[in-house]
């Protein structure tokens, strides 16, 4: 019975592993990725074939070599030709296996002559990234509802694998990307590109991808990093390069109109409500994964800012750690992650929400003010 | 033997203090082994209880149970107390109630440290356990600790962390001291290297690796701790460090560390394969210098789980190289085993059962650890669900099946007792089914890109999922039935003979079972 099991399994596993992407490996999408399907295949066949020759050994003797069918031990206990015979054969198939793993990763390994730049940092648990020859810069947020995390909503398609705004890049051009992290060591990864880079902190690790077909590619973080590792996806769409370059230009229009609009806010001050509503959703998106949603934080590990000193009292202080953040913890600079308005909307939220009651408002102008001193 | 059964009676006044201070205080190997496999079988059932915990929480995407925090400290917890609590320490209990009885010792070369080097383990524990209360949990960065994961952004109880683990290299460290001098001084005249039971050998060597890399990871948390605590800063890259550093320091004691986990589990299966082929071991020389080339790779291939690090391309191919080579004398062992059963008189008792399975899925995991080590496809696997269902396939249906292949094996020795081979065969097939429908998916959740170490996952994996949960529940209650047989065995049941097992070789098999208080006062003839 085990023998029948154990051979089923192992005629399944080949089958299972073609049938079908959802349990094998993607070919992905890029050259260097069919390469690497094509390599883990390869390996993966010559495994079986060892396999099959090893464990069929092993159950001819379990069949007929037992004592119960009156089988009687031989005395043979070395045989220095098999012995060596056995170890030069799987010599010879490694050096099957290692030409051509040595000539893809050199491939893989080979971030010369780019097209375009992207600079990619992590932090705890989001994605930034830059594009090097142009003004445009974005954080990349898990889209995902608390609510369907919590499975108080039907969970969506893409769950855990959508962003609020995906890394854009060129079909047909070598893109390359310099990854690294403000805080942890993340890691990024697109199993679609078969790039899995770490972003180490205070060092640049460097990848490239060329993409052959448009398309929408997802992947996840994969190296341990906190609390929400397992919530910030990447999100990467392929647009051809034509539709790539004017995405660019929107963007770079889009972000110098945003600046114009923060100068121009400076001089308005808003409403108390106006802020606190900004201010609970700004909350929500950048600071509620660490000092959760009633403001009590993880004791312990993220403080929290129901009725803290610094929050309830010392206005400077309270901007300066939001804007410049805390070295040494986990508490990011939040200055150039929001906008002005954002800030102030959110230091505003702090100062009023769960019972901390300032009755206090702060505006953009202050925030800048703060920041020019 | 009947000089030996002469030498026991002499000795019979020597009455061991009862009550606990006999285990307090003893410095019997035999007593001190029991503790150690006591001890060993209460940490892996609460590293299994952690493991329900993480099985529970990912039965269904979204969360449902604990907290992405807690989840993260169940995951680190677990593998701290499955590596440090569970398998180390059953494999120096084998090591104490089996070296000296094979070698034909009295007992080991240093009793009061052997006794120490135990009794320091469960506060090594009770602190790791207690660390869970504190205010911020317990360690949430992994049985790995990268920095500055466990640095600048761990919590407090991470202090308690490094002590603990201090504590638990400590007591390895004394334990292979003890083995390597008890080896070296005290084979019995005639009992020459060459000569020793495979088990001998290969804890030996492996105690060689202990006292080399226990010190290396000593070194990892103290300065973890000095970072965290004193301003260093060895792994932060503002002070002039490196955390990629950490990752070298820690492999370099990481992968030796994994061998130390299975070089014992070599010895064991080439005991029990013969015993129950009734055939000699096939090519005992070249298993010993396997296992020594093992042992000496195994220094070599450390960064094989830092492909996605960015080394260089030239490092990349020497570590792909080395890991690659492994395979070789890791193969030797699996076709001489073949070569054992090969025209022997096989039997199918529970211990011989749990070495066959052991054959088949350690190999398993073999081929999975090649194909990790193909630097290119690694990068696709690394830090998924696939290299969950290889450390798993050599370390549980591997090192742990071998320790229960051990305590079958050996419990007519230790209790005087046959054990019930009914439920010891239930426990077989319970065991084997189970941690295959646990172990077997995975490495399709990881091939179709699902993330280690995650509370909650996106659909595409929900299916698997749920396969694996209930696998890992069947197999944690599996383990329920060998308590139930050991208990059993214990308290009666057949008498065992001196030597139980027809085909069984060596001097633990002279003596009578159960194995009087002392053995071999005066030294057996090896011939
Ligand atoms: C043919 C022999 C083996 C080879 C070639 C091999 C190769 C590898 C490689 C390349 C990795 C890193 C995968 C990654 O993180 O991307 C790995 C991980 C691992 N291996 Fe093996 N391995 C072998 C045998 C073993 C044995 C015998 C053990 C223990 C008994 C073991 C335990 C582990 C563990 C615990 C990890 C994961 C550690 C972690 O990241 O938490 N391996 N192996
Ligand atoms: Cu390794």
């Amino acid at each position: 019975m085990s023998i029948k099991l154990i051979t089923a399994l192992m005629a399944m596993a080949p089958m299972a592993a073609q049938a079908s992407s959802q349990y094998n490996l993607t070919q992905g999408v890029t050259d260097i990725s069919q390469r690497v399907f094509d390599l883990h295949m390869t390996i993966f066949y010559i495994c079986c074939a060892i396999g099959l020759i090893v464990f069929g050994a092993m159950f001819w003797a379990v069949i007929h070599h037992r004592k119960s069918k009156g089988s009687k031990p031989a005395s043979f206990h070395e045989n220095v030709k098999v012995e060596i015979l056995w170890t030069v054969i799987p010599f010879v198939i490694l050096i099957g296996m290692a030409i051509p793993a040595t000539s893809t990763l050199i491939a893989m390994e080979d971030t010369s002559e780019a097209d375009v730049t992207v600079l990619v940092t992590g932090s705890q648990w989001k994605w930034h990234y830059k594009y090097l020859e142009s003004d445009v810069e974005y954080f990349s947020l898990l889209a995902t509802q608390r609510e369907q995390i919590e499975n108080k909503l039907e969970k969506g398609e893409n769950y855990l694998l959508e962003v609020d705004r995906p890394l854009v890049i060129p079909t047909g051009k070598k893109v390359r990307f310099l990854i690294t992290s403000d805080d942890v060591i993340h890691s990024w990864w697109v199993p679609d590109f078969a790039v899995k880079k770490d972003a180490n902190p205070g060092f640049i690790n460097e990848a490239w991808t060329q993409v052959n077909e448009p398309g929408i590619y997802r992947g996840q973080c994969a190296e341990l990093c906190g609390k929400d590792h397992g919530y910030m996806p990447v999100v990467v769409i392929a647009k051809s390069p034509a539709d790539y370059e004017s995405w660019l230009a929107e963007q770079e229009e889009i972000q110098r109109q945003a600046k114009a609009e923060e100068q121009r806010l400076l001089a308005m001050s808003m409403e108390m409500d106006e802020l606190m509503e900004l201010g609970e959703r700004v909350y929500i998106g950048s600071c509620a994964a660490c000092h959760q949603a009633n403001g009590e934080g993880i004791p312990g590990v993220f403080p929290g800012l129901k009725g803290s000193a610094m929050v309830t009292s010392d206005m400077d202080a309270h901007i300066d750690i939001v804007v410049n953040g805390k070295s040494g913890t986990a508490m990011q600079a939040f200055g150039n992650q929001l906008s002005l308005k954002e800030l102030a909307a959110v230091i505003t939220y702090e100062r009023n929400a769960w019972g901390n009651n300032t009755g206090e408002t702060v505006q953009a102008a202050d925030v800048n003010a703060f920041m020019n001193q | 033997m009947s000089t030996v059964v002469g030498e026991m009676d002499q000795h019979d006044h020597h009455h061991a203090p009862s009550g606990i201070s006999r285990w307090l205080f003893t410095t019997n190997h035999k007593d001190i082994g029991s503790m150690y496999l006591w001890f060993s079988f209460i940490m892996f059932l609460v590293g299994g209880s952690m493991a329900m915990v993480i099985r529970a929480e990912l039965f269904q995407p979204g969360l449902q149970l604990v907290d992405p925090h807690f989840f993260n400290q169940m995951t680190t917890v677990h593998g701290l107390i499955m590596v440090f609590g569970a398998v180390m320490p059953a494999f120096t209990g084998l090591a104490n109630w089996m070296i000296p009885m094979m070698i034909g010792a009295p007992d080991m070369a240093l009793p009061r440290m052997n006794n120490w080097s135990f009794w320091i383990l469960p506060f090594a524990f009770a602190i790791l356990l207690a660390s869970l209360f504190m205010e911020g949990g317990g360690p949430a960065f992994g049985w790995t600790f990268y920095a500055p994961l466990s640095t600048t952004y761990s919590s407090d109880s991470t202090a308690l962390f490094v002590f603990s683990v201090h504590i638990m290299g400590i007591s390895s460290i004394m334990g292979a001291i003890n083995v390597i001098v008890t080896i070296m001084n005290m084979r019995a005249p005639g009992m020459s290297y060459m000569k020793m039971p495979l088990f001998v050998w290969t804890w030996f060597i492996t105690a060689f690796l202990l006292i080399a890399v226990m010190p290396v990871l000593a070194g990892a948390v103290t300065m973890v701790l000095t970072d965290k605590y004193f301003g260093t800063s060895f792994f932060d890259a503002a002070g002039g460090g490196d955390p990629v550093m950490f990752q070298h320091i820690f492999w370099f004691f990481g992968h030796p560390e994994v061998y130390i986990m299975i070089l014992p589990s070599f010895g064991i299966i080439s005991a029990i394969i013969p015993a129950f082929s009734r055939k000699r071991l096939f090519g005992y020389a070249s298993m010993v210098y396997a296992t020594a080339a093992i042992a000496g790779l195994s220094f070599l291939v450390w960064a094989h789980h830092m492909f996605t690090t960015g080394m260089p391309v030239f490092a990349e191919l020497f570590f792909m190289y080395c890991t690659m080579l492994i395979s070789i004398p890791t193969g030797v062992k699996v076709f001489n085993w073949v070569a054992t059963m090969w025209r022997g008189a096989m039997t199918f008792e529970t211990p011989m059962l749990f070495a066959l399975a052991f054959v088949i899925l350690f190999t398993i995991g073999g081929f999975s650890g090649l194909m990790l080590a193909i630097t290119p496809i690694d990068f696709q696997y690394h830090d998924t669900y696939f290299v969950v269902a290889h450390f798993h396939y050599v370390l549980v249906s591997g090192a742990i099946f071998s320790i229960m292949a051990a305590a079958y094996y050996w419990l007519p020795k230790w209790t005087g007792h046959m054990y019930d081979e009914k439920l010891g065969k239930l426990h077989f097939w319970a065991s084997l089914i189970s941690v295959n429908v646990l172990f077997f998916p995975m490495h399709f959740a990881g091939l179709a890109g699902m993330p280690r170490r995650i509370p909650d996952y996106s659909l595409a994996f929900a299916d698997i999922n749920q396969i694996v949960s209930i696998g890992g529940f069947a197999f944690g209650l599996s383990q329920l039935i060998f308590l139930w047989v050991v208990i059993k065995c214990v308290k009666g049941g057949e008498k065992a003979p001196a030597k139980p097992w027809e085909g069984a070789e060596g001097l633990e098999w002279t003596v009578p079972s159960p194995a009087p208080y002392h053995t071999f006062d005066t030294p057996p003839e090896v011939k």
